[in-house]
């Protein structure tokens, strides 16, 4: 088992922060995980990726080549980095920041920032409602693993509503499975089916 | 040899008898400095086991090397930037640091300005004479317009640094001047300097008559003591002068400034506090 | 064994060296190393060490170099920028003996160049980057868990041999965060201390019989002189050709003496290996991967891994020469370690370059490509 996703946005939409809660989560469960990024020198602005590698066996390349799953925040974000996207992989996009989705048939839309507005407060907290959905999409670190390095990586004070924020995620996720159909996203191991 | 000679060359014990004559030329002032110090040392009566002296390149720089105790000669203005580590991995130690104009205000100018910035405890000596003088006499940042130097044959044009303003508006918390003509006068400004819990920061004026007298019809080493005799005016003095008088080559000597503050060592107690790591 | 966690190169970086006794560290901040500098920060005054960010890389430099002749274990960090900034300091360790560890996370270069971009430029800058002559201890480890080991090692070394010590890392693991289990105990070079009193004839910088000397912390009632100038036992400046010679000879042979025990490499499916690829840092991760790849075709490929890349592994890569039909140097640069392996192989197989120096780190497809273009036809 070895599955690699790509979290990708802008600088400042702390895309960075959830990947690094995602490999933490791996990593309490008793896997192997790496968690690596690229950025530009901007710390507001530009764009943003993170990756990371989960796997029950030892990494050694520790870059994602093809990978199982991309996030996108932002449309630039979509555009240049859904290029290299397993076939089977999946594509979860930002609905109102990505407005012109890329062709892709296992794209999933989730109002990630409406949602971090609307339902927790501020934008800010968009990072952790699509921490949120990748929980409950990949299934492949338990929740519990979550919640406990959110509460260990964000301010204290913050810790409530970032909480919150993990639940919409999980939630508005689940509900659009409910309505695409589809089951826990369970993405093919493997190096090969790049397109 | 009488008691009375004993006590006058009770000094003696501060330098290290083998490693002397000093390279330094005949008439130069740095020797004179270089006594101030270890006469300070004595009359504050710091320990030869627990201060060291840290110095940079240059003529003044070579001091170190003639004193008996813990001794490092760094590389080319690097001196406070050495001195600062020693301070900070074992506070108890009295660190001085012997530096030149060059030395100290042109290479390493930077960590000058910083060290006064921090206010670390560290007493710093500047062996003013206006020149390199290792070099040969080309001009430092504290050459006098129209002074002239190898690298300077037409007279210097580069605005000189007053090293003492530099200093205090740096941040430091004992700034003082006096000259090689004033030899009490500048023990005992060093001796205030180790008083200071902060960056003590002298300005010794020292001729130098082979690289700058030479050049600067000042052939003589009592020519150029006598200049300083009749240049230097104390503070209270010289504030009083006529700005006519005061731009006449004049500078002050003296008590410049002193101000009370937290030295670093004491602000950095607070942070181990803070950290919870306070007597680790 | 403590619990597995997630940690990043540079925070093993700065947590071995605490391990290994650090308690001084001076930095200035600078992409892609500063997290070493803040890990410090933040753990140096909880343990009742000393964090100082200086003015710029050449006084945090002066700073570790005397806090370290005042007795203190010492550390500072920087990129390649910095880095040619602290030659000069790191030439006075060099010269003067004085035991230190600078930690050089590469970018890419020259000049600003791509700040927050994997490179592994700055090999040669570790070893030539000083005016003079002298030797240097260059590590270069491959993973966050052997970041913190190579740490704890460095500091052992900068104490043992009292000299600088490089801690060569590369952005890709400085940057990387991975599952790592520390120790909870590791093994700690003491600082070597006098063992004759001044009465009884201490000179400082006397040999001892690994040519090392033992030379007096500050404060400790010796009185030395420490200079950058060339010395002789006393400590004092020498002007003597002789003294000269024997000054420099002994800044090579403390280093050479020590022999093979400080050259680390690791050969990975090697025993029955007919051509081999030569990496180090991050990219032997993907070389690791690449030379997989390539056993799984039947391909008779093995890794020879750097760990210690100054003083460098010549009889390991000789023996290799010998062994192997080729070897493929992979090197995020446009070519540096690739011209030792051809030395240390001195013709006895060919030595074929894998380089690459566009901001990106290797793509294993990218090193099968060059091991099966080295093979030729040859698949076994």
């Amino acid at each position: 088992m070895k599955q690699q996703l790509r979290l990708s946005g802008s600088g400042g939409q702390g895309v960075i922060t959830a990947a690094i809660i995602f490999a933490e989560a791996a990593v309490a469960d008793g896997l192997e995980a790496v968690q690596s990024q690229s950025y530009g020198p901007e710390a507001r602005g530009g764009a943003s990726k993170s990756e990371v590698i989960v796997s029950d066996e030892p990494i050694y390349h520790p870059h994602v080549e093809h990978p199982n799953l991309v996030l996108a925040m932002t449309q630039k974000a979509a555009d240049k980095y859904f290029i290299d996207l397993r076939e089977d992989g999946l594509l979860v996009l930002d609905e109102q920041l990505v407005p012109k989705p890329p062709k892709f048939a296992r794209a999933f839309r989730i109002p990630i920032t409406k949602l971090a507005v609307e339902e927790v407060g501020k934008p800010l907290f968009a990072n952790i409602v699509a921490l949120g959905a990748l929980v409950r999409l990949t299934q492949l670190v338990p929740l519990e693993a979550v919640r406990t390095s959110v509460a260990n990586r964000v301010p204290p004070h913050t810790v409530e509503p970032n909480m919150k924020a993990l639940r919409v995620g999980w939630d508005a996720a689940g509900k659009g499975m409910e309505k695409q159909g589809m089951g826990a996203f369970t993405p093919k191991a493997g190096a090969g089916g790049a397109r | 040899m009488s008691a009375e000679q004993t006590a006058e060359r009770s000094f003696e014990r501060y330098f290290r008898a083998n490693r002397l004559p000093h390279l330094w030329c005949p008439g130069c002032g740095n020797g004179i400095a270089m006594k101030a110090i270890v006469q300070a040392i004595e009359k504050k009566g710091l320990s030869q086991d627990d201060t060291v002296i840290v110095s940079g390149i240059g003529c003044s720089s070579r001091a170190s090397g003639y004193m008996d105790f813990d001794t490092l000669h760094t590389a080319h203005g690097r001196a406070i930037p050495f001195a600062t580590g020693i301070k900070l991995a074992n506070p108890k130690l009295n660190v001085v640091v012997i530096t030149g104009d060059g030395d100290c205000t042109a290479i390493g100018g930077n960590h000058f300005i910083h060290g006064c910035r921090r206010n670390i405890d560290l007493t710093v000596v500047l062996f003013n004479n206006n020149i390199y003088g290792m070099t040969g006499g080309q001009a430092s940042p504290t050459t006098p317009l129209g002074a002239k130097a190898t690298t300077a044959p037409y007279g210097s044009v580069d605005r000189p640094f007053d090293a003492c303003r530099l200093a205090e508006a740096s941040g430091a918390t004992y700034v003082a001047r006096s000259t090689a003509f004033h030899v009490r006068h500048l023990s005992d400004m060093i001796a205030g300097g180790f008083d200071n819990k902060g960056f003590s920061f002298i300005e010794a004026m020292v001729q130098c008559p082979t690289a700058y007298g030479r050049k600067n019809k000042m052939a003589s080493p009592a020519a150029m003591m006598e200049w300083m005799r009749d240049h230097a005016v104390m503070k209270a003095a010289f504030d009083k002068l006529p700005d006519t008088e005061k731009s006449a080559g004049r500078f002050p000597i003296g008590l410049l400034y002193q101000s009370e503050d937290v030295d670093y060592d004491t602000a950095y107690e607070v942070v181990k506090e803070r950290a919870g790591g306070a007597g680790k | 064994m403590t619990k597995a966690r997630l940690m990043q190169g540079n925070e093993a970086c700065a947590e071995g060296a605490l391990a290994a006794g650090v308690n001084f560290f001076a930095g200035y901040p600078i992409t892609p190393s500063t997290e070493i500098a803040e890990t410090m920060a933040r753990l140096l005054p909880k343990r009742g060490g000393t964090f100082v960010q200086m003015e710029d890389e050449i006084a945090s430099m002066g700073a570790i170099l005397g806090a370290s002749l005042a007795g203190a274990k010492v550390m500072d960090a920087t990129s390649g920028p910095g880095f040619s900034l602290k030659q000069e300091l790191i030439g006075y360790a060099a010269c003067a003996e004085i035991p230190c560890v600078v930690a050089l996370v590469q970018r890419v270069g020259p000049s600003t160049g791509q700040p927050t971009a994997p490179s592994q430029g700055d090999v040669m800058q570790t070893r030539w980057g000083t005016h003079g002559d002298h030797s240097i201890l260059v590590l270069s480890p491959w993973s966050v868990r052997e970041t913190f080991d190579a740490s704890v090692l460095a500091v052992n070394y900068a104490e043992r041999f009292r000299m600088p010590v490089i801690l060569l890392l590369d952005e890709i693991v400085g940057h990387l965060r991975e599952r790592v289990v520390l120790p909870e105990h590791v093994e700690t070079y003491p600082r070597r201390k006098p063992k004759k009193t001044r009465a009884e004839g201490y000179q400082p910088f006397a040999p001892d019989d690994d040519l090392v000397p033992n030379v007096a912390d500050f404060g400790t009632g010796y009185h030395i002189h420490v200079t950058g100038l060339i010395h002789d036992e006393t400590g004092f400046p020498s002007g003597s050709p002789a003294v000269t010679a024997e000054a420099i000879r002994r800044m090579q042979e403390k280093i050479a003496r020590a022999g093979e025990g400080i050259v680390h490499t690791e050969a990975s499916f090697m025993e029955d290996a007919k051509w081999a690829v030569v990496a180090f840092g991050g990219t032997a991760r993907t070389a690791y991967e690449a030379v997989r790849t390539m056993r799984a075709r039947g391909g008779k490929v093995g890794l020879l891994r750097l760990m210690t890349i100054w003083p460098f592994a010549d009889a390991v890569i000789a023996r290799l020469a010998k062994q192997v039909r080729g070897i493929l140097v992979a090197e995020l640069s446009y070519g540096q370690i690739v011209h030792e392996v051809r030395r240390a192989a001195a013709g006895a197989c060919p030595v074929a370059l894998c380089a690459k120096y566009n901001m990106k780190a290797f793509e294993p497809a990218e090193i099968v490509a060059g091991i099966e273009k080295l093979m030729g036809g040859d698949v076994k």
